[in-house]
């Protein structure tokens, strides 16, 4: 579990480093600054400011700066990200919460020129008093507006009305406000225009409601205790009695689109000087690419340069996928750092936009694919192509008071789902015409407001009809790219349809892929739950004429950066690929290098050197082992239950690393994979088999495994040896433990090895087995052989060994030919009748070296030399009965004393 | 043959070569006896099979082509035509199934040896354990793919003579031609294959380590199960792209029109880091390891 907790720190230590904070390098400043404003400049509004500065910027250093205006019902806070990395990126930023809004004072007045935009010029001139910003001259600072609809729409009145201003990236914003909220799809005026009723809705009521959260202290205006500052809360008297006027008749008075004219950048765009980056979404209902486009073309009419790029979110698709937010930074901060900074090179004219392109495989949102056109075609299109859509005149019928209301989006959200699936829409039978098209031969991408023509006839003369352009595929499912709908509003219609002229209507601007095999749909609508349609029930008659119209405008897809990514993988699997091939090399090397030989013990099986094991716990197994076994002998390996005898077999045979001294076979050192541990069979630690094959399957996928010739195996021999008879086909999880033991046994004669090491070889064998495993081993000590048999029986090794190697608490304590260590001992053991007698006349007599009692009657006595027969008459001559006299043998000596006594096993030490 | 040694006596090093040593053959056939490779493997042909009987049941219970909304019509599709239920078999496999497979082979092919004792036996042969360890991963490794192979192999046989061979319908993209979506669901294939080698390397990690062929798989699965729940959790934020499941699902990208790779490469990049450092920790562990069991 080493391992596991090696896992788990480097885990730890990748997310510590991933999620450790990093100081920022920029300062803030929060401050009220009072501002006079209103049409004489008069009026008192205090504007609650935030300041970035970055923490470089000072009096000799300036740097330049940039108002960064927040989204219609937000305040100075909404744009924190924003600001924070456009002051790390150099930029002393200033946000504000706009009057009317958050703890600032003053009433909204939908960026009007005589009070929102009055406002920013006032902090423009406290931008000019800052020694920490960078000036062109005096009460002149480097200054750029930056912001996102309600603060996009500032950023363009405000380069229009003060030319102090260096550049502009308005975004997802408006060119004109009254168009806007009053669209027309076949042109005309706002006079004639649909009402957008839910946008307007949600627009007033994120207003109205700022009116309770204001502080006490704000003054309320001259309405004071006007039953209307309930209606109203805190936008200006006119812009609120325009909105009620409005929302309750669908139609906007001469005072209401001459107000939000006002409000509008359309009548001044060719006072815009700055260069201007304008960046529109396309999942946007409320202000559609077409706001953008108009934008584009009244400020390039000026030869101020303008960029102009797409991106697939807007006011009902968010901030779009992260490649979206990624390219919409980099245009920001590229077209900044030129204009505003004067760093690198001059922005391209070029366009580029994005396309849905599926849902994320990772279940974050959706997808996006960028293209790079050379020049903004604007929303016609490049190119165009040309689609049949046919169907006969059908009836449509008006609902009274617009329900119910067929569903294409719903204000805010939803519009970028409505790209991918058909559930948002919601189409109510008989309310609608549609026309399709054949399957289309070609997949198309279409980037640009479509246009179709239509013939309606009308009983009232007039029709309110909402116009959509589906992508139906091949199993018939429709599709609204981004839930966008064309309101028209058509007047002087005639009654019948055969007299009906046809008009062209101009779907909204979209950027989608028609699939070959899909299809299009027209669907003229008659009412929408977004729009304000007539109250009485009509049914029209609608008709398509003629082909519609897709621009297309193919560009170069864009690299998104996290194609670095893909250098990284080719990095990655070229390394992993060059490290495979030089380890493999080393390895190989390392493997055809010859061991050293030395050669003095060449011929000589095995010898032990000084051989220490101590493991990972501290626990010394061996302290001190030296032997040799020579050929034609079999050597015992004898000791207690752990003395440390398995441990030395583990690292014979490579198992297990010594800790100190080595192991020679035949000369060479023995390492884990030594080549020379092929001329050893061992069996170590009982039989290890594969339970699943047979005995006989084992045994030859063992020698398979060996890579040497079948015929060096002698299977024939190990099998007879093994003894199993027809029970060697049988699985080995079948076998008792002693067959597996012989199968063992049998496992390591495989191949005749020289060395043969047998740990407790009759472990499991009944006495026969035992006899028979004694001459096995004797006789395969021949023929230059060698045998290594570990034991903790004394009568074993006795009957099986030429020679002897006694191991106690990991030491050898004797060794040597077992017939020079089991030969007769010079002292007896004597059993008698009266120990203490025997005792007493034996040290009187004075013929034996010691006498000791070793429990019962018996008695162990040393004769230093003298005969046997004669303690034995002495005793009896004493009359003292002796029942048995056996001679005792060294080994057992050597052995008991060593052991005797000492039940413990060395291992419990 | 006479008692006293030859000058220059015929050894078993005459024959050895290390580097002919338990070859790739050997283990192959040493595991292709084993019970639990054959249940593994004759499971991936079982389940499309018990994932068709399935919908043979579904169709007939009376709802006859009733579509309510985006979720049952991963049903609908999956019988749209053999690639279909190919994808479909993937999908849902690709999450549990597979995972649970490559930690079986990877997990249990040097514990199982540990706990048998062979494994001692192997290395005193000798086999160099950095080739006992190639050898092993290699077929271990092997056998995943033919898992996986056969899991597809039989997904697409089976769905094509039941439901035919149509292009890929999906609900995110527009139909795929048969010929382009059999190159697409081999190119899942072979993501999968990519981003299971977190788990291998895992697994294998664990089978040198311990001598318990179960521990070493199921705590290969467990760890993968933590890190698809750490992944659940949002709030973690940047950490969760750090997660080994964290690309799991990119895959689904090559379902798109066109092909959103940026996550494949990403996870790409993951699986192999995570791979190479699961990998490099199990063999600098297994190289110095005291053999024991």
């Amino acid at each position: 579990m080493v391992t596991g907790s090696i896992v788990l720190i480097l885990l730890a230590g990748v997310i510590s480093w991933a999620a450790w904070p990093v100081p920022s390098s920029y300062r803030t400043e929060d401050r009220m600054i009072a501002v006079k404003t209103g049409p004489g400049g008069d009026q008192d509004v205090t504007l609650d400011t935030r300041l970035y500065l970055p923490k470089s910027a000072d009096a000799s250093h300036p740097v330049p700066a940039v108002l960064l205006a927040h989204g219609f019902g937000g305040t100075k806070l909404d744009s924190v990200s924003d600001a924070q990395s456009l002051a790390e990126h150099g930029y002393a930023v200033l946000t504000w919460t706009a009057q009317g809004f958050g703890r600032s004072t003053g009433q909204i007045h939908l960026d009007s020129p005589d009070w929102e935009v009055k406002d920013a010029k006032n902090l423009v001139d406290w931008l000019a008093r800052r020694p920490e910003v960078r000036k062109d001259s005096a009460n002149d600072p480097r200054v750029a507006a930056v912001g996102g609809s309600y603060g996009g729409g500032l950023s363009l009145l405000l380069a229009a009305h003060d030319r102090r201003i260096d550049a502009i990236v308005p975004m997802i914003t408006w060119n004109d406000l009254a168009r806007a909220f009053l669209p027309n799809g076949i042109g005309g005026g706002p006079e004639n225009g649909v009402f957008k009723k839910q946008w307007a809705g949600m627009f007033f009521g994120s207003g109205g409601s700022m009116g309770g959260t204001a502080p006490v202290a704000q003054p309320r205006g001259p309405r004071g205790a006007d039953p209307s500052a309930a209606q109203c809360g805190r936008f200006a008297l006119d812009v609120c009695q325009v909105y009620l006027e409005m929302a309750t008749t669908g139609r906007p008075s001469a005072r209401a689109i001459d107000l939000l004219r006002r409000s509008s950048p359309a009548g001044v765009l060719d006072r815009i000087k700055a260069p201007t980056l304008l960046i529109q979404g396309e999942a946007d209902s409320l202000f559609p690419l077409s706001e953008a486009d108009a934008n584009a073309k009244g400020i390039a009419a000026n030869g101020t340069p303008v960029r102009v790029a797409w991106f697939t979110g807007g006011h009902d698709g968010g901030q779009g996928p992260q490649s979206d937010q990624d390219r919409v930074k980099f245009l920001t901060a590229q077209w900044l750092d030129h204009y505003l900074a004067g760093k690198g090179a001059k922005p391209n004219n070029s366009f580029t936009y994005s396309r849905i392109s599926g849902i994320d495989a990772s279940g974050d949102g959706l997808v996006a694919a960028g293209f790079n056109v050379a020049d903004y075609p604007g929303t016609g299109g490049t190119k165009t192509e040309r689609v049949t859509v046919e169907g006969p005149p059908q009836p449509a019928a008006n609902p009274p008071n617009g329900n119910p209301a067929a569903v294409s989006s719903l204000a805010g959200v939803g519009g970028a789902i409505g790209n991918l699936a058909s559930g948002m829409t919601i189409e109510v039978p008989g309310q609608h015409a549609d026309f399709y098209s054949a399957p289309l031969a070609k997949t198309t991408d279409v980037t640009g407001s479509p246009t179709v023509q239509l013939k309606v006839a009308s009983p009232t003369r007039e029709a309110v009809l909402f116009v959509k352009l589906y992508d139906v595929d091949a199993n018939g499912q429709p599709t609204l790219p981004n839930g966008l709908v064309a309101p028209v509003r058509l007047t002087g219609l005639p009654t019948s349809i055969d007299q009906a002229v046809p008009t062209t209507v101009t779907l909204p601007a979209i950027v989608r892929r028609f699939e070959q095999g899909h299809r299009l749909r027209i669907t003229v609508s008659t009412s929408d739950q977004s729009y304000l349609s007539p109250a009485a029930p009509t049914v029209y008659t609608v008709a398509a004429n003629g082909p519609v119209t897709l621009p297309t405008a193919a560009g170069t897809p864009l690299q998104s950066p996290s194609v670095i990514w893909r250098y990284v993988l080719a990095g990655l699997v070229a390394a992993i690929a060059l490290a495979l091939v030089v380890l493999i090399a080393l390895s190989r090397r390392r493997l055809r290098r010859r061991e050293q030989t030395e050669d003095e013990y060449a011929q000589t099986p095995l010898v032990v050197r000084g051989l220490r094991k101590e493991y990972a716990d501290g626990f010394v197994a061996v302290s001190k082992v030296d032997f040799a076994v020579e050929r034609n002998t079999v050597v015992g390996l004898l000791g207690p239950n752990g003395a440390g005898k398995t441990t030395t077999l583990r690292v014979l045979m490579g198992l297990t690393y010594p800790t100190a001294g080595e192991i020679l076979v035949f000369g060479q050192r023995l390492k884990p994979g030594a080549p020379v541990l092929s001329r050893v069979g061992a069996l170590v630690e009982g039989p290890g088999f594969l339970p699943h094959l047979t005995g006989y399957a084992n045994l030859e996928l063992y020698w398979k495994a060996t890579g040497r010739p079948e015929a060096e195996a002698r299977f024939d021999e190990a099998l007879d040896i093994a003894g199993l008879g027809t029970a060697v086909h049988r699985k080995v999880k079948t076998y008792s433990h002693g067959m597996k033991q012989r199968l063992a046994i049998a496992q390591a004669m495989l191949g005749l090895p020289e060395l043969l090491v047998l740990d407790e070889p009759t472990d499991g064998l009944d006495p026969p087995q035992i006899a028979e495993m004694r001459k096995v081993l004797r006789r395969y000590a021949t023929d230059g052989r060698a045998v290594l048999v570990s034991s903790h029986l004394l009568a074993e090794v006795e009957q099986t060994c030429t020679d002897v190697v006694v191991m106690h608490k990991g030491q050898i304590v004797a060794s040597g030919p077992v017939d020079d260590i089991v030969g007769d001992s010079p002292s007896v053991h004597l059993d008698v009748s009266d120990v203490d007698l025997a005792e007493n006349v034996l040290d009187e007599l004075g013929i034996v070296r010691t006498v000791a009692w070793s429990g019962g009657n018996s008695l162990v006595v040393d004769l230093d030399g003298t005969p046997r027969a004669e303690v034995v008459a002495a005793l009896v001559k004493a009359g003292i009965g002796v029942d048995r006299v056996v001679p005792r043998r060294r080994l057992e000596d050597a052995f008991l004393a060593l052991v005797g006594g000492d039940t413990k096993a060395s291992g419990e030490r | 043959m006479t008692t006293t040694a030859p000058a220059a006596p015929p050894t078993a090093m005459d024959t050895y070569r290390p580097t002919r040593t338990f070859t790739f053959a050997t283990e192959f056939r040493r595991q292709a006896s084993r019970r639990r490779t054959q249940l593994a493997l004759g499971f991936m042909v079982v389940l499309p099979l018990i994932i068709l009987v399935a919908f043979q049941l579904n169709t007939g219970d009376g709802n006859n082509g009733r579509r309510r909304g985006e979720f049952s019509s991963l049903v609908d599709l999956a019988t749209a035509g053999g690639v279909n239920f190919a994808l479909f078999t993937v999908f849902v496999s690709a999450s549990f199934l597979l995972i649970v497979v490559v930690a079986l082979f990877c997990g249990d092919t040097v514990a199982s040896e540990a706990s048998w004792g062979s494994l001692r036996y192997l290395l005193a042969i000798p086999v160099p354990r950095g080739r006992l360890l190639g050898v092993k991963l290699a077929v271990s490794l092997a056998y995943s793919v033919i898992a996986m192979v056969l899991l597809l192999g039989t997904a697409l046989a089976v769905g094509t003579l039941r439901y035919g061979w149509h292009p890929l319908r999906s609900t995110i993209a527009g139909d795929i031609a048969a010929g382009e979506a059999l190159l697409r669901l081999l190119g899942i294939m072979a993501y999968l294959a990519v981003s299971l080698l977190v788990v291998a390397g895992l697994a294998f990690l664990l089978s040198v380590t311990t001598d318990a062929p179960l521990g070493a798989v199921g705590g290969a699965v467990l760890l993968q199960i933590l890190s698809s729940i750490l992944d659940q959790i949002t709030a973690l934020g940047a950490i969760r792209s750090f997660l080994p499941t964290h690309f799991a699902q990119a895959w689904l990208g090559l379902l798109s029109t066109p092909i959103q790779t940026d996550n494949l490469v990403r996870g790409c990049i993951s699986a192999l880091g995570y791979a190479v450092v699961f990998f490099g920790l199990a063999w600098w562990r297994f190289l110095r390891k005291d053999v024991v069991s």
